[in-house]
């Protein structure tokens, strides 16, 4: 492995960022650490979902109680508030306290009902479960991988409202059919003809919505880290080459 | 919500990670590595119709700091007209606000792909003394790499010998330096703080180890290129005395003991490869003779022809 240049050093610190559900996790104001907590739940649900499914062989009924009480419990205990961004990253260590809540469960040989005093979850679960599909990757390398496709499917979903609300539905749909289509036979001509658009139009619009989109990813993605050295090591494993 | 596949997850990610060169001559072709500070990519450009390698800065937020670096970066390259150096040819911001330069696109390998094809002591020497000419150069101009390893020397497919990745050098204001703009003037070109380490662990003198920011100068630069002379030479069988000696002069923990600048290591590297005595190794008379014997073979060889065919006269010719 070839040396890597040092930019940093003993001395070199990472501030805590603004915007972070990470640190709105430890605030307290009560209203602030709530919205922090729905930001944390909306990251994380899904992944967590289907890796209670597939590392814990949960089955449908058990893995949706089990999510739902882990985050209930997570907020009521404000267990998100003793991250420490030196030790690990925050993903890592959500998927440790989901692996140490399970255990204490399966372990106390409790079956989490939904209903009663426990906070519930609107979570569209039906859809997590359509989307369930057998992998060959570790319990953690899923996770991730989970984690990514959801974080970017949130982002795509976050770009359809901005579009939308600034009056830019053809920047999107256009994204939608050159970068998220399965049409492979699709060209910047093919749509120019197709929206009545000049090809450098398209290029135009094209170029425009993909900086949108990629800021909404690093929006959301800053939302979830903790410190800006977290931030770039997340930012580089979601959209660097080199991630599973 | 629509589900993304696995391809189509990876296809989002290339279209959020890659630069937007949609307002620049450049298309983009591939990525070609990942530094610390920047990312590299072969792009086309639409108007010379030339390959080039543009470098755009890493990081997905952009502060005004790491902006400044690459312009410096570029600015200092760019001045820095010397065939061991690699020319810029342009820079500008892109779309999203991230700063690029574009430079030659060097094709070859890296000094230490280079290395493990060529084995040749004498090859590797004069590749390396190159690399310290092109440094000492920057030095002239005022400016020390700080980072400088085999990873970062390129020998193009002619045999040229190109140092890359200026991206933490620091300026060190000397007055022969012909820089004229206030912002590549500064005693530190990219305001690192004492305490601050750059460079890479495995070439980097032990003051900038240390972080100490103030007690760089050339003499950083020449402890990295006596790494470098490290890598170069450690997987010899035979090493004279002269060359560990060099190694080790250039390498002294104490910047007091190493070679005063990177021409002076040049110039021992010359010595050494002309057979001739070298600043680093005092000789010995027995070393010294078999120095010379071994530099002037073909008048030694020559010399006891003549003598063995004087002895042999002498003896033939006696009654």
């Amino acid at each position: 492995m070839d040396p890597d240049t040092d930019i940093g050093g003993p001395l070199h610190k990472f501030p805590a960022t603004n915007h972070s559900a990470i640190v709105g996790a430890r605030s307290d104001d009560q209203v602030t650490r709530r919205r922090a907590f729905d930001t944390i739940l909306t990251s994380y649900w899904k992944p967590a979902y289907k890796y209670i499914r597939l590392k814990w062989h949960a089955d449908n009924e058990d893995a949706k109680d089990l999510t739902q009480g882990f985050f209930a419990n997570a907020f009521e205990k404000n267990h998100f508030a003793g991250y420490d961004a030196s030790k690990a990253s925050f993903q890592t260590f959500l998927r440790t306290c989901l692996d140490g809540f399970i255990a204490n469960e399966r372990k106390a040989g409790r079956r989490l009902k939904r209903g009663g005093d426990m906070d519930h979850y609107q979570l569209d679960f039906a859809t997590a479960e359509n989307e369930l599909v057998a992998s060959d990757l570790s319990p953690e390398d899923y996770f991730h991988r989970e984690w990514v496709r959801w974080m970017f499917t949130i982002a795509v979903d976050a770009l359809r409202q901005r579009c939308e609300e600034s009056g830019r539905t053809t920047h999107f749909q256009l994204f939608q059919r050159y970068d998220l289509g399965d049409d492979t036979n699709v060209s910047y001509a093919s749509l120019a003809n197709e929206f009545g658009l000049e090809p450098a139009t398209v290029n135009n619009y094209l170029a425009a919505v993909r900086r949108d989109f990629r800021r909404i990813v690093l929006e959301k993605l800053r939302e979830i880290t903790a410190t800006d050295e977290e931030f770039r090591i997340e930012a580089r494993s979601l959209l660097g080459v080199d991630v599973k | 919500m629509k589900w993304l596949s696995d391809d189509k997850l990876n296809y989002l990610r290339t279209v959020v990670a890659n630069p937007d060169f949609s307002s620049t001559k450049y298309t983009f072709i591939k990525e070609l590595g990942r530094g610390g500070m920047g990312t590299v990519y072969l792009a086309q450009d639409r108007e010379l119709n030339r390959l080039v390698a543009i470098k755009v800065l890493n990081t997905p937020e952009i502060t005004e700091d790491l902006r400044n670096r690459m312009v410096r970066e570029a600015q200092i390259i760019a001045r820095l007209e010397h065939p061991g150096i690699v020319p810029v040819h342009d820079a500008g911001t892109l779309p999203d606000g991230r700063v690029f330069y574009a430079m030659k696109y060097v094709r070859g390998s890296r000094l230490d792909e280079y290395a493990a094809e060529n084995d040749s002591i004498r090859d590797r020497l004069r590749k390396f003394q190159a690399v310290c000419d092109a440094v000492a150069f920057a030095h002239a101009h005022g400016v020390i790499h700080r980072d400088l390893k085999p990873q970062n020397i390129m020998i193009g497919s002619f045999g040229e010998v190109l140092v890359l990745d200026w991206g933490v050098a620091k300026l060190t204001g000397k007055p022969y330096t012909d820089f004229t703009d206030e912002s590549v003037q500064s005693v530190d070109g990219f305001n690192t703080n004492a305490g601050t380490v750059i460079g890479t662990r495995d070439y980097m003198s032990p003051e900038q180890a240390r972080g100490e920011i103030d007690q760089l100068d050339e003499r950083a630069d020449v402890y990295s290129l006596g790494a470098v002379l490290h890598f170069l030479l450690k997987d010899q069988p035979k090493l004279s005395k002269a060359a560990q000696a060099i190694c080790l002069k250039a390498r002294a923990d104490e910047k007091e003991n190493r070679y005063s600048t990177a021409s002076e290591l040049s110039a021992d590297i010359g010595r050494l490869l002309d057979a001739e005595p070298v600043s680093a190794y005092r000789e010995s008379a027995i070393e010294k003779a078999s120095r010379w014997v071994s530099k002037n073979r073909f008048l030694v060889l020559l010399v006891l022809a003549y003598v063995l065919m004087r002895v042999f006269l002498v003896f033939t010719s006696q009654p």
